[in-house]
């Protein structure tokens, strides 16, 4: 689950982190009136509230010098697509006049398997491009993920991009309290950048937050507290899906698919395409996926205008066929729907769950490769 | 020979008394699997397909001291403790099937598992089979057949389809071990080449990857340096996966520009492996790496 940056900064203030001050304008706000309740003195930055990277180079950040300014700038910026997505909500910031913008994030490390903290001396909006041109000016520190972030620790960081005097302690509370909401919030990443230096203090000017879907079962107070919709990260068809739990990619094409398990299901994907056809999605049913899920992500297909035709590829282990043949044979039949529907069905229980299907009038093919072929020349 | 699970293997099934607990329980005795006791707390004393069931790992190990390797089906929530359980009681090789277990659980279990000198395989992975001695997992055991080929994956259900394929052109293999598709897994690539490179079964080695992480590009760099020597063929999914979204329930995520299909493809090429375009291509490719 990504947060907004409003949010993240809000969780960052619950640690104790000192945030610029700043209002969040809803749609349908009073932008100027916003403000004066705020007590917010221009300069101001007015920022557009999205689930996306980059939004200060795709012109989601601006900088005004007025309250008039800022209402305008507000204007545009509701209507202001950043790559694709409309704002959900805007943050007026108080402009921090600064020397100097930092980069750091901690993310896991997958081959290490360990937490990693990445800073750079050089942060804001190009970080992307010395990521590539001058990798030796970010600093990657390895955490211990049952010691945490050690002090000492934190301080070298922050000596390592150069930091010193009362700006390296600045910088190294900072570290741990970033160090201490990546934990207790179970995150994939949490980010500064750019991380202003100010005097001889940090300030975080944006704060990104991601948290693992799969702890989100421990931090229902996330979703909960959510006031803004979560718009734009996903497509209309993306958020049906979610809502009925079925891990569902739109893509652009118009054959519906569904695999078990994400390998096969993007494997079905790349053969679609191998033969000649567009994947109209990515739906992957899972491990152990029983009827009642096999009909529910039929179902969702056979609603699904974009899917003309569906492919359903499963080769089973801890799934079992007469499950699957079970589920697709209730959708088909309580929906009704007409449109071409092709099975490969292998593996545990393939013969039982091939005669489920066969006494609906379902062939099921074995080879997935006679089975792509089928559906494309559909 | 083989490689982590043979013919010692003597299986604990942490849950057994689930719905894919025991449903796996027998599936892995029907092939001949030794599964000599099963833990479910609270059902101490009770009995599954004939296995008798503990209420703790401690007390399974009391009565079945031959125990060493574990495969667990806990639900998420539950799992990471069932594997610091089993570590603690001393079980060198634990198999996660279990798929969601939050990435922070899973970093610190694999880490403390390795402190401890005990492998994990997974989480959410079908776990390890050599074909004609054991398996420990979900996959269907029946499409496996004895052999030299090594096949090592981090999708299941990929693991399935490339093995059964290779069975039916009559390639056999030597152990199909199954990684798990998380972004954070307890055997990776590169340890698992180690393994197999010592192991005189193994001929040939199929490498099963995803778009996401960089776990290819580091077997692709073990080979370049010479410390795997045996011919690999591998196949990467997700060539036609979009950046930025993450495709189901695995780690398989193109994040700022790393881990795409076309760095791994070209990673392993550059090491001399032979990269099918389709997983169909993958049979014949290992028959002509066995025939040179």
């Amino acid at each position: 689950m990504k947060l907004y940056e409003f949010e993240a900064k809000e969780i960052l203030r619950m640690y104790g982190v000192e945030t610029p001050p700043s209002v969040l304008v809803m749609p349908g706000d009073d932008v100027a009136a916003k403000i004066r309740e705020a007590g917010l003195e221009p300069p101001l930055v007015v920022k557009s509230q999205v689930l996306v990277a980059g939004r200060g180079k795709a012109g989601g950040i601006k900088l005004v010098e007025s309250v008039e300014d800022a209402v305008r700038v507000a204007g545009e910026l509701w209507r202001k697509p950043i790559k694709g997505i409309l704002p959900g909500a805007l943050l007026v910031e108080k402009a921090v006049p600064h020397d100097a913008e930092l980069y750091t994030s901690i993310i896991i490390d997958r081959s290490e398997r360990r937490p990693v903290i990445l800073a750079s001396r050089f942060g804001g909006m190009d970080i992307e491009e010395i990521a590539r041109e001058k990798p030796e000016s970010i600093v990657r520190h390895y955490v211990d993920p049952f010691l945490g972030l050690r002090g000492y620790e934190a301080r070298m960081v922050g000596k390592a991009i150069g930091l010193s005097g009362r700006l390296l302690n600045s910088y190294a509370s900072f570290l741990q309290v970033l160090y201490r909401v990546f934990t207790a919030l179970e995150a994939e990443l949490v980010e500064s950048n750019p991380l202003a230096i100010v005097g001889d203090k940090v300030v975080p000017l944006d704060a990104r937050i991601i948290v693992d879907d799969n702890s989100l079962f421990r931090h229902r107070e996330l979703v909960e507290r959510r006031r803004v919709e979560q718009r734009g990260e996903y497509t209309e068809w993306e958020v049906k899906a979610r809502q009925q739990g079925l891990p569902f990619v739109e893509l652009e094409g118009d054959i519906g698919i569904i695999g078990n398990g994400a390998g096969l299901t993007m494997a079905t994907m790349d053969l679609v395409y191998h033969f000649g056809g567009r994947p109209a999605n990515f739906l992957d049913i899972g491990g152990g996926a029983r009827a009642e899920l096999v009909k529910k992500a039929v179902s969702f297909l056979l609603e699904f205008p974009k899917a003309e035709k569906i492919f359903i590829n499963v080769f089973g282990g801890i799934t079992r066929g007469d499950e699957v043949a079970r589920g697709i044979v209730a959708a088909v039949r309580e929906s009704g729907s007409s449109k071409p529907l092709v099975v490969r069905l292998s593996g545990t229980r393939e013969e039982e769950g091939r005669r489920i299907l066969e006494e609906a009038g379902i062939y099921a093919y074995t080879d997935p490769v006679e089975a792509v072929k089928k559906v494309v020349s559909l | 020979m083989a490689v982590l699970v043979d013919s010692e293997t003597r299986v604990l099934v942490q849950g057994i008394t689930g719905r894919e607990g025991s449903f796996h329980a027998k599936a892995m005795l029907e092939y001949g699997t030794k599964v000599v006791a099963g833990v479910t707390p609270g059902k101490g004393g009770s009995e599954v397909h004939g296995v008798p069931v503990y209420d703790s790992v401690k007390e399974a190990l009391a009565e079945h001291p031959e125990i060493n390797t574990s495969i667990v089906f806990v639900p998420a929530p539950f799992a990471p403790d069932a594997v610091y359980e089993a570590v603690d009681a001393g079980i060198r090789l634990v198999v996660v099937i279990t798929e969601g277990i939050p990435v922070h659980d899973t970093m610190r279990f694999v880490n403390y598992a390795r402190q401890k000198g005990a492998t994990i395989i997974g989480p959410n992975c079908p776990g390890a089979i050599t074909p004609g001695q054991a398996k420990v997992g979900i996959m269907p055991g029946h499409i496996f057949k004895e052999g030299g080929v090594a096949v090592v994956s981090r999708s299941g259900t990929l693991t399935y389809e490339i093995s059964y394929m290779l069975t039916r052109q009559g390639i056999g293999q030597s152990t199909v071990i199954g990684i798990g598709g998380d972004p954070i897994v307890g055997l990776s690539f590169t340890e698992a080449l180690k393994l197999f490179q010592e192991d005189p079964q193994t001929e040939a080695l199929v490498l099963i990857g995803e778009i996401g992480g960089d776990m290819e590009e580091r077997a692709a760099e073990m080979i370049k340096k010479g410390e795997f020597t045996k011919p690999v063929i591998a196949y990467i999914a997700g060539r036609t996966a979009p950046p930025e979204k993450r495709m189901g329930h695995a780690g398989a995520i193109i994040m700022m520009g790393t881990g795409t299909y076309e760095g791994k493809v070209k990673a392993l090429r550059e090491a001399g492996v032979e990269v099918a375009e389709t997983p169909f291509e993958v049979p014949e490719l290992v028959r002509k790496a066995l025939r040179r």
